[in-house]
């Protein structure tokens, strides 16, 4: 085990991979940088946050693919040569500019095994930085997991500490379906410990950080540590917590949330997106349709509004679900008040 | 086309405005103060105010990521956008949007855009109500290299050249799309491109504020003529980093030096006015010496203006609802 930011996480999988298989490509804006720039260095980017650092000096330009901004192009350059064998990480920068290559993504990629009869894989992946915490405004923090799980066809996946980043996105790699990798940027510098040498973490399934007796509160991405600032609180008040780090939005673990809930008997889903049709209102269902015997209060959720993100430091602060709203909605459900 | 000795301090005022704004920004940036993004325009300033000055608050325009200069040239309050940029409540967009997304509708300034060939398709759509209401205005959109590239703009071009409206395509050619150069990104030459869309291509110095005019002066007489969209195209520079922050690793050494030194311009502009013996350049000091202390002001009132709060990230997420 090495301490390692999620950044260097990230950039192991990818050298890790691509070492281990020739077919594995990286294709985006800057992934490698400076192409036809003054100074005549390549690598000069290493991707906008750093991930792609270093792959150009190892693996060059076949396998390392500057592109033009054409997103619409990127992803379909990942379909296309994922249909004819390859196996493509794509990165679209910010999850945000997904909006310009939806069609690639949502009629395309997604459904190309099951359109063609089984007989097409489309092993890709797309990462894309996302969420609030830099105050990129309306355009560049977004947490759109919810509505790409909503996709049948789509895996994806939101690691939130450098040990899963390494070990799923390795695994999204190998995987032989499409697997949208969502990376919250307000995380790449955050530090864990990494295991060292070769490294795959399952892909879905959700992980139990804590166990406690009062409240299952189901978090994902950013807001698992979060959520475990406000269990820290609570427990100087006797209130203990399941924490549950979701990992995967798609497919999820009901299993583990059921299972923590039938002890519990109390549910609280933190996710840094808007409310509606959320990957909260999902679990919020799961437990509504098989866990309603347990349920000893109301499910709580806690979320963004239903407004975009704003840009100014204070309204930002609002917008994101922080620790102090998850103690009280965790003291609300378990106290009653 | 000849210029008022008032139309040439103006848009010395305008382009100094930039400049100052921008550079101004650099080393605000750098005290912690500006939250998230910040794209700088300074080293375009000739394009921006070349093409707005023909302009007026009828006409629309859809701005870049790199928006500042758009704004400042279409009549956007400086003011309120250092507001804006602070993050205040009385910004021009009370706060919520910042740097990439200023936006002034009265003014016909339809927003900068965070998402790079979003603009054009929007401007597109201005361009159709421009020609529904028959008045001769137009709609303008400023995309850098890197748009060129998006298939956004590709099917904006074909759309205006199907309904032939008055629409003016403007690519800013500062040598690089994000970190890479534009030389890269651009796998034609991009006029040629254009024109096969069927836009005939006005082409101007982008350092050369007068060139800039003169071509969209030309660009301006096309479309009013009623013969449908163009393209401007002009090379420039940047002269900082892609965002504030930017460590520039893409760039030559002494690419911007040099270029400060040999192309800025501002000094051409002073240079060509002052030697035509059109403009002393003592008016053109007492202009430098006001925009500093204006812009020292905008910074000094935005430092105290009011944060928004819960009301102002709540609201006009909707008219109604």
């Amino acid at each position: 085990m090495t301490v390692k930011t999620m950044r260097e996480a990230l950039n192991d999988a990818l050298f890790q991979e691509m070492r281990r298989d020739p077919g594995v490509i990286v294709i985006g804006e800057d992934v490698s940088g400076g192409a036809g720039g003054s100074s005549g260095s390549r690598d000069a980017a290493g991707g906008i946050f750093g991930v792609t650092k270093g792959l150009m000096g190892e693996f060059g330009d076949k396998r390392v693919i500057d592109t033009p901004i054409s997103e619409s192009a990127i992803i379909g350059l990942a379909n296309g040569a994922a249909l004819a064998g390859m196996r493509p990480v794509a990165e679209l920068m910010f999850a945000d500019f997904v909006g310009v290559a939806m069609d690639q993504i949502y009629n395309q990629m997604a459904k190309f095994r099951y359109m063609f009869g089984g007989k097409a894989k489309a092993p890709i992946v797309v990462r894309m930085s996302m969420g609030a915490g830099m105050n990129a405004a309306a355009q560049h923090s977004q947490t759109i997991y919810s509505m790409l799980s909503a996709v049948p066809g789509l895996k994806v996946v939101v690691p939130s500490n450098p040990a899963d980043a390494k070990g799923m996105l390795a695994a999204a790699i190998r995987d032989d379906d499409p697997v949208i990798f969502l990376e919250h940027k307000a995380l790449y510098s955050s530090k864990g410990e990494v295991p060292d040498g070769e490294y795959v973490a399952p892909l879905h399934g959700a992980s139990l950080v804590q166990s406690g007796k009062d409240a299952t509160v189901v978090a994902l991405g950013r807001m698992v540590s979060f959520a475990g600032k406000a269990a820290a609180k609570l427990a100087a008040d006797g209130i203990t917590i399941d924490l549950i780090d979701l990992r995967s939005t798609s497919p999820i673990d009901e299993e583990m949330i059921l299972e923590s809930l039938s002890l519990t008997g109390r549910l609280v889903v933190v996710d840094e997106s808007n409310p509606i049709c959320s990957i909260a209102s999902e679990i919020a269902a799961i437990a509504a349709e098989k866990g309603f015997a347990s349920l000893r209060a109301p499910v709580a959720r806690v979320t963004a509004p239903h407004t975009p993100v704003p840009f100014a430091r204070e309204l930002e602060r609002m917008y994101v679900p922080g620790p102090d709203r998850i103690e009280a909605a965790i003291r609300k459900a378990v106290k009653g008040e | 086309m000849q210029q008022s000795r008032t139309d040439i301090l103006k848009a010395y005022r305008q382009m100094r405005m930039i400049r100052e704004f921008e550079e101004r920004l650099h080393i605000e940036n750098r005290s912690g103060e500006i939250a998230g993004f910040t794209h700088l325009y300074a080293g375009q300033e000739a394009i921006a105010v070349g093409i707005c000055e023909h302009l007026t608050d009828r006409d629309y325009i859809s701005s870049t990521h790199r928006g500042h200069g758009h704004c400042i040239a279409k009549g956007c309050d400086p003011r309120l956008m250092m507001h804006e940029i602070y993050g205040r409540a009385d910004g021009l967009c009370k706060g919520r949007g910042g740097s990439m997304h200023i936006a002034d509708i009265d003014k016909g300034m339809l927003g900068a855009n965070g998402i790079v060939g979003g603009g054009p398709p929007i401007a597109v759509g201005a361009a159709l109500a421009c020609q529904a209401r028959g008045d001769g205005s137009v709609a303008v959109s400023f995309g850098g290299g890197g748009s060129s590239n998006q298939g956004t703009v590709f099917e904006a071009m074909n759309m205006a050249v199907v309904l032939k409206l008055p629409k003016i395509f403007v690519f800013e050619l500062n040598g690089y799309s994000e970190h890479t150069g534009e030389g890269y990104g651009i796998g034609s030459d991009l006029a040629g491109r254009t024109r096969g869309f069927g836009l005939p291509v006005f082409e101007a110095d982008g350092f050369d504020y007068f060139s800039v005019y003169q071509a969209m002066a030309d660009a301006l007489e096309h479309v009013r003529a009623g013969k449908g969209p163009c393209a401007l195209i002009a090379e420039a520079t940047r002269y900082f980093g892609h965002f504030e922050g930017d460590p520039q690793n893409y760039r030559a050494k002494d690419e911007v030096k040099t270029l400060r030194e040999t192309r800025d311009a501002l000094l051409r502009f002073r240079r060509k006015v002052t030697e035509a013996k059109l403009i002393e350049a003592a008016e053109l000091d007492a202009i430098d010496a006001e925009i500093v202390a204006f812009i020292e002001d905008c910074v000094t009132s935005a430092r105290k203006a009011p944060a928004p709060g819960a009301e102002i990230m709540l609201s006009d997420v909707y008219a109604d609802y």
